[in-house]
């Protein structure tokens, strides 16, 4: 069984949601950006997703948009990326990494499979990768037992989720809402159907993302899937931190706040 | 992925190119379009209208013009104009935007967002949106809305909401991620009405034909004129529309070469150029696989031209198969050659182009001299340059502020 795989398992025997923490890599700035993790890990964050940060990141709003043009700036690579990744995986959480299509199509698709396996990683996100795509990426993440986690919405189809769903591994990715990434105050009420929709296809795990912020949230959505994702509070926290220091308390009260609430599990 | 005929999509597919990299949500859409779009292929009353709205309304067929005296300077070739400057918004553009526009009336949906570069496909938008009654919000990047004010002013005329981008490198890219973003959350009733042969499937198909109006009444006129088919044809290539809508007609003749000028900006070892074929390498880049402008780890970058409209790191996917297959030929014009035929043409022949059409135009000389005297070159004229007025004030030096006593570049 992945990392992944154990995480969700654990985190419904003790009768909870898990909880998916993501931040991108270089953010604010490499070593920071590790500690930032350690801290999510240490508060209760079962899943870490490294984000790698991309130029045009076209599913993202302007919080995680200007992180990664940030982490961009500083001269974050994939690399670097990895770097994040292995310390990430030293925590003992489970770690994916979370990226558009291009930049693993550029370091090559095995190689990326490769580097990211041999340093405790467990699995990849793409959120504009398709299952139509993606044959060659099924082989590189098969031949390295990586899981492969894709994405559905809310405007996908029964017979879509179903296709979608077959070439998931892991967990299902469920986009909240039709958006991008960024805090909103409610859960979008999509969620719940969608979830369901995707329980009709697969036993495969559901974690909800897009909009999610605090703990209140973070227990409704409990309610109903098996994981909660939370991206853009996660850097908010950090962009709003006046230092460095600031920001990784910052994170683990966050942390801490939403792990609480995925053990809430409020309806 | 299946096998590919030249300028034939499979499953979205140009060879390995094209294909579909977008997020989730955006699926259902594209799937819809597409439906949408193979029924109004099979409607004689959407043919129809489209047809009607072409000729009263846009001005076509667009005339083919042949000018002797800029010929001169193209090695003395016969060169003919293929005039899409005289279409109503002054481009090519409206061809594919009233095409869409009657789609995305068809699918019920209100609203019509589009990105612009040069401003030419956002006027062409708000024009279309005015003309059905469509909401309109155009995306356009913020170095984009100052050196193309004028069509800012005109799209804001029309109606249409213009929202200056300030992320990225503020130009066409950037604007193009800002109107996927407000796609992704609107698409219920919004259709994305993208103005050129790039993005996801079936974008690049759809953006094709309607424009291969270009292509079929060219083939016919030159037939009509010369009495054979051209030697070669020219087209200046941003996402490469207004080249695949002439191209279209003449793929199947081997004896008619397709040449494509992208922008080789300030030269291509400069660094500052939008040279995708030249320099580039093949990747993903909204929505589809190409021919992409980007550094050893994938992040694109970014891309220069003097030219809005030619200041884009992708390009269609359709070009890059032909690229691949060598059935098609591209290369770089740089800004300063481009001026020159700017310049060259209108005084010569009494036509201001686009700058983005003057690529093609200096490509032009270019061949012409490699071809000779008896070649015959179809240019298409894509768009005029009324909007680029001031960009090119500046470059030649020329006073536009209130001085009656105007030096000639
Ligand atoms: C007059 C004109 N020609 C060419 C272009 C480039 O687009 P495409 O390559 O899609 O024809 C533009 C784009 O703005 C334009 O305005």
């Amino acid at each position: 069984m992945s990392a992944v795989a154990q995480a969700f398992s654990r985190a419904r025997e003790e009768n909870r949601a898990a909880l998916v923490g993501y931040l991108p890599a270089g953010y604010p700035d490499l070593a920071t950006s590790i500690r930032l993790i350690e801290a999510m890990v240490a508060a209760g964050v079962d899943v870490v997703e490294v984000g790698l940060p991309y130029s045009d990141p076209l599913m993202d709003g302007p919080v995680i948009a200007q992180a990664a043009d940030r982490a961009l700036s500083q001269g974050t690579t994939t690399d670097d990326v990895l770097e994040v990744a292995a310390a990430s995986a030293r925590t003992g959480a489970a770690t994916v990494v979370m990226s558009y299509w291009n930049p693993i199509e550029r370091f090559g698709l095995d190689r990326f499979a490769d580097r990211l396996a041999a340093v405790g990683g467990s699995g990849v996100i793409t959120p504009d990768l398709t299952p139509e795509e993606a044959d060659a990426w099924q082989a590189s993440t098969d031949a390295r037992s990586l899981d492969r986690i894709f994405l559905v919405a809310p405007s996908s189809t029964p017979e879509r989720i179903a296709t979608v769903v077959s070439a998931c591994s892991g967990f299902v990715y469920a986009a909240s809402l039709m958006g991008v990434t960024g805090t909103r105050d409610s859960v979008s009420g999509d969620a719940e159907g969608l979830v369901a929709r995707v329980r009709a296809e697969t036993n495969l795990p559901v974690a909800v993302g897009l909009g999610v912020s605090h703990g209140d949230q973070a227990a409704s959505i409990a309610g109903f899937a098996d994981g909660v994702i939370v991206g853009s509070a996660f850097v908010r926290a950090v962009a709003q931190a006046p230092d460095n220091d600031a920001a990784v308390e910052a994170v683990g009260a966050l942390a801490a706040e939403l792990a609480a609430g995925v053990r809430r599990r409020s309806e | 992925m299946t096998d590919t005929v030249l300028g034939t999509a499979h499953d979205g597919h140009y060879g390995p190119y094209g294909g579909r990299f977008v997020p989730e949500a955006l699926t259902h859409a594209l799937d819809e379009l597409e439906s949408a779009f193979r029924a109004a292929l099979d409607d004689p009353a959407f043919e129809q209208r489209l047809d009607s709205l072409q000729r009263n309304y846009t001005g076509r067929p667009s005339p083919l013009t042949e000018v002797t005296r800029f010929g001169e300077h193209c090695g003395g070739a016969r060169i003919l104009l293929k005039r899409e400057d005289l279409n109503h918004t002054g481009s090519h553009k409206i061809n594919n935007v009233l095409g869409q526009a009657l789609l995305a009336q068809r699918m019920g949906k209100k609203r019509v967002i589009a990105e612009t570069g040069a401003g030419q496909h956002g006027v062409a938008t708000a024009t279309a949106a005015a003309l059905l009654d469509l909401e309109c919000t155009v995306y356009m990047g913020e170095e984009d809305t100052r050196r193309q004010a004028l069509n800012v002013a005109r799209m804001r005329l029309l109606g249409a909401e213009v929202v200056p981008v300030t992320a990225g490198s503020q130009t066409l890219k950037d604007a193009i991620n800002e109107a996927m973003r407000d796609w992704v959350s609107t698409v219920e009733r919004t259709h994305y009405l993208l103005g050129t042969v790039t993005g996801p499937a079936p974008f690049p198909e759809i953006v094709r034909h309607f424009h291969s109006v270009i292509g079929t009444e060219t083939r016919e006129q030159v037939l009509d004129l010369v009495g054979r088919l051209p030697d070669a044809v020219a087209a200046c290539v941003g996402g490469g529309s207004n080249a695949i809508g002439i191209f279209s007609a003449f793929l199947d003749d081997p004896t008619v070469q397709l040449r494509g000028y992208e922008a080789g900006g300030e030269g291509i070892d400069t660094g500052r150029h939008a040279a995708r074929f030249a320099m580039g390498a093949p990747g993903v880049l909204h929505g589809a696989r190409t021919y992409v402008m980007q550094d050893e780890w994938g992040q694109t970058v970014p891309s220069h031209s003097i030219s809005a409209g030619l200041d884009y790191p992708g390009v269609g996917p359709e070009h890059a198969w032909l690229h691949d297959t060598k059935r098609a030929h591209y290369e770089p014009v740089s800004d300063d050659e481009a001026m020159q035929a700017f310049a060259l043409l209108s005084r010569t022949e009494g036509i201001i182009p686009a700058i983005e059409t003057a690529h093609a135009l200096a490509g032009a000389m270019r061949l012409g001299r490699e071809l000779g005297p008896d070649a015959v070159i179809v240019i298409n004229l894509s768009g005029r340059g009324d909007k680029d007025v001031e960009t090119a004030a500046r470059y030649f030096g020329i006073d536009i502020s209130d001085s009656p006593d105007v030096p000639a570049p």
